[in-house]
């Protein structure tokens, strides 16, 4: 009896010591690992703050430099950003094709998606290996035939020029597609006893329960118009109708110097993401996850 | 950074595949209806902008055309120019260059960064939102920022570097320096893509798989090495995949940071595409060029989708 009960004891004080020692080993690479990470976040955004800092320090050039406290901060730089061009309207026209190609593309790639999981007909497979191909051409393969295309309907130098080749998107069908086959088909099933047609299942039963693949999208969408460089470079020539990344990549050539506004217009251009990313953060990983690309 | 993912991944489950009505004709015909209705909205803009565009640009590709005056046919004439003129070989090595340097940075450092941001971390959602915050930075802003960063006189990164008694290269302004300038701003923009995609993969990885490995003993790089990297292995066949596709058609930042100089030194194929398009209006040729980065990402994909079966492994 005595020795049944003693050798768990004696076994239980020889664990402490490596038990202990494996506390301190974990705790030690817990704080290491912090440091690391938050001195690599550090260096991630440190771009960040200074594009901020030179933003806010007039007159910052390539050669007199911006202090990181700068001693006199002033919002000049944005001033002059907004007063001397069109820059409102820059920024307007930026969000307006975002919304819209966002908008569109939600509407093209959740019915599609639909099409593809739900609606089964002959060539189907055909059909989807096609859709998912045109994602591997890259679109400089296209921009000589899109712009003859666009010049013969008269389309240059207009939004709709600038929007029609984002209509749709065979990323955002592909990830709206994975999330629907992943909705119960039982949900289906339900709905058509309830007498439901394929609109109003797609309507109320499927939407409803793919929101983080739709805001993932959304997100997505957004980001690729509201970057996108070389097509609105080539349809978008009046000043008046460019985008963003146009106006500050023109920026560049005309005010060589003045680093200060050109920082400015950065942080403009990233703030709408920022916005939009936080409000969809919490989604991104679960779409991205529930997308199957895993 | 919407990319392309494809057939690369694992067929959907299809315990529950609906069948198509059968019925009466009247009931196939409504139902080829529906079907239309939910097709014509994405295949409309996928002919009309993608698919034709594609077409016709193969046509341009064998014709001479200035984009104003009429075409002349020349047949296969400028497959052939291109192919004998050292500069295609030339923009071809810098993007393969380009490519090969930004893949392993982005893939270990998004790696790492995933691994950390998916234990228990405090403001683990503030760390991944900053690591993100590039990934939703237009590459122009990323191009001019890292130009003024990396500017050699008096930029931050050549002024941290003398501190240490380094002085530093002259970064885009230096035709061997020029490449890696590029690379270290792109690894720097997407590495939180790459990282998001891992962990999301991460997270879907059971947790009783390290329970079981941890009481046989196994130690982290252990675990790292037989559990998380082949249980890994889809995401990071979808991070190689994109990248390389990605990679290839690397345009923005060089366009805004060196513009492809300086000397050529930086010039990659859709840098060169763009350049013979519209400023020296030599489209055909810019066509035939386009068709050759096409077939060349075709092949790497395709390789890549035929050598997954060794090395991916889906659950």
């Amino acid at each position: 009896m005595t020795e049944t009960v003693r050798l768990p004891a004696l076994a239980r004080t020889q664990m402490k010591s490596p038990r202990s020692r494996e506390a301190r080993l974990r705790l030690a690479g817990f704080v290491v690992l912090h440091v690391v990470i938050i001195a690599g976040a550090c260096v991630m955004f440190f771009p960040f703050l200074w594009t901020i800092i030179t933003s806010i320090t007039p007159g910052a050039t390539l050669t007199n430099a911006p202090a990181l406290i700068p001693a006199n901060p002033s919002l000049e730089p944005y001033l002059r950003l907004f007063s001397e061009r069109p820059f409102v309207q820059v920024v307007g026209n930026s969000l307006l094709l975002a919304a819209i190609t966002t908008c569109v593309q939600l509407v093209t790639s959740s019915t599609a998606a639909y099409a593809f999981s739900r609606l089964p007909f002959r060539g189907q497979g055909v059909v989807f290996a096609i859709y998912l191909a045109t994602m591997m051409i890259p679109l400089q393969v296209l921009i000589v035939p899109l712009f003859v295309e666009l010049k013969t309907f008269g389309l240059l130098n207009s939004y709709l020029g600038a929007l029609l080749p984002t209509f749709a998107s065979a990323f955002g069908i592909f990830l709206l597609r994975q999330a629907i086959n992943q909705v119960p088909r039982d949900l289906d099933e339900a709905a058509t006893i309830d007498g439901a047609g394929h609109f109003r299942i797609f309507f109320q039963v499927v939407l409803p329960n793919i929101r983080p693949a739709l805001a993932t999208l959304v997100v997505f969408s957004f980001m690729s118009s509201w970057n996108s460089f070389l097509w609105p470079l080539i349809v978008l020539r009046s000043p008046e109708l460019q985008t963003l990344p146009i106006a500050l990549a023109a920026l560049q050539g005309q005010y060589i110097s003045d680093w200060d506004v050109i920082m400015a217009g950065s942080v403009v251009s990233v703030i709408p993401m920022l916005a939009l990313y936080l409000f969809a953060q919490k989604y991104v990983i679960q779409g991205v996850a529930s997308s199957g690309i895993k | 950074m919407t990319a392309p993912v494809l057939p690369l991944l694992p067929p959907a489950s299809r315990r529950h595949r609906p069948t198509r009505p059968v019925g009466s004709r009247s009931r196939r015909a409504r139902y080829g209806l529906v079907v239309l209705a939910f097709l014509l909205p994405s295949a409309l803009p996928l002919l009309a902008f993608t698919l034709g565009p594609m077409i016709a640009a193969l046509w341009v590709s064998l014709n001479q055309w200035n984009l104003l005056s009429p075409m002349t046919f020349v047949g296969l004439g400028n497959y052939a120019k291109l192919l004998t003129d050292p500069a295609t070989g030339d923009v071809f090595l810098h993007t393969v260059y380009y490519v090969l340097g930004y893949l392993p940075i982005v893939y270990i450092g998004g790696l790492a960064l995933a691994l950390a941001l998916n234990t228990a971390l405090k403001g683990r959602a503030l760390l991944r939102g900053i690591y993100f915050l590039p990934v939703v930075t237009s590459w122009i802003v990323v191009a001019l920022v890292w130009r003024w960063l990396l500017s050699p006189s008096s930029g931050v990164v050549n002024t941290v570097l003398g501190f240490f008694g380094i002085s530093g290269p002259g970064w885009w302004t230096d035709p061997s320096w020029a490449m890696p300038s590029i690379i270290l701003a792109s690894a720097w923009k997407d590495l939180g893509f790459v990282m998001i995609i891992l962990l999301a993969g991460l997270q879907a990885i059971p947790t009783d798989m390290y329970d079981a490995s941890k009481m046989d003993g196994a130690g982290w790089w252990r675990r790292l090495f037989s559990i998380t990297l082949p249980l890994l292995s889809p995401s990071t066949f979808f991070v190689l995949v994109i990248s390389l596709i990605n990679g290839f058609q690397v345009f923005d930042q060089v366009y805004a940071m060196t513009g492809g100089g300086p000397n050529g030194a930086s010039e990659v194929v859709v840098e060169q595409i763009y350049d013979m398009t519209f400023r020296y209006g030599r489209a055909g040729e810019a066509s035939a060029l386009s068709w050759m980065l096409f077939v060349v990402i075709l092949a790497v994909t395709v390789i890549q989708v035929r050598g997954q079966r060794r090395w991916v492994t889906y659950d």
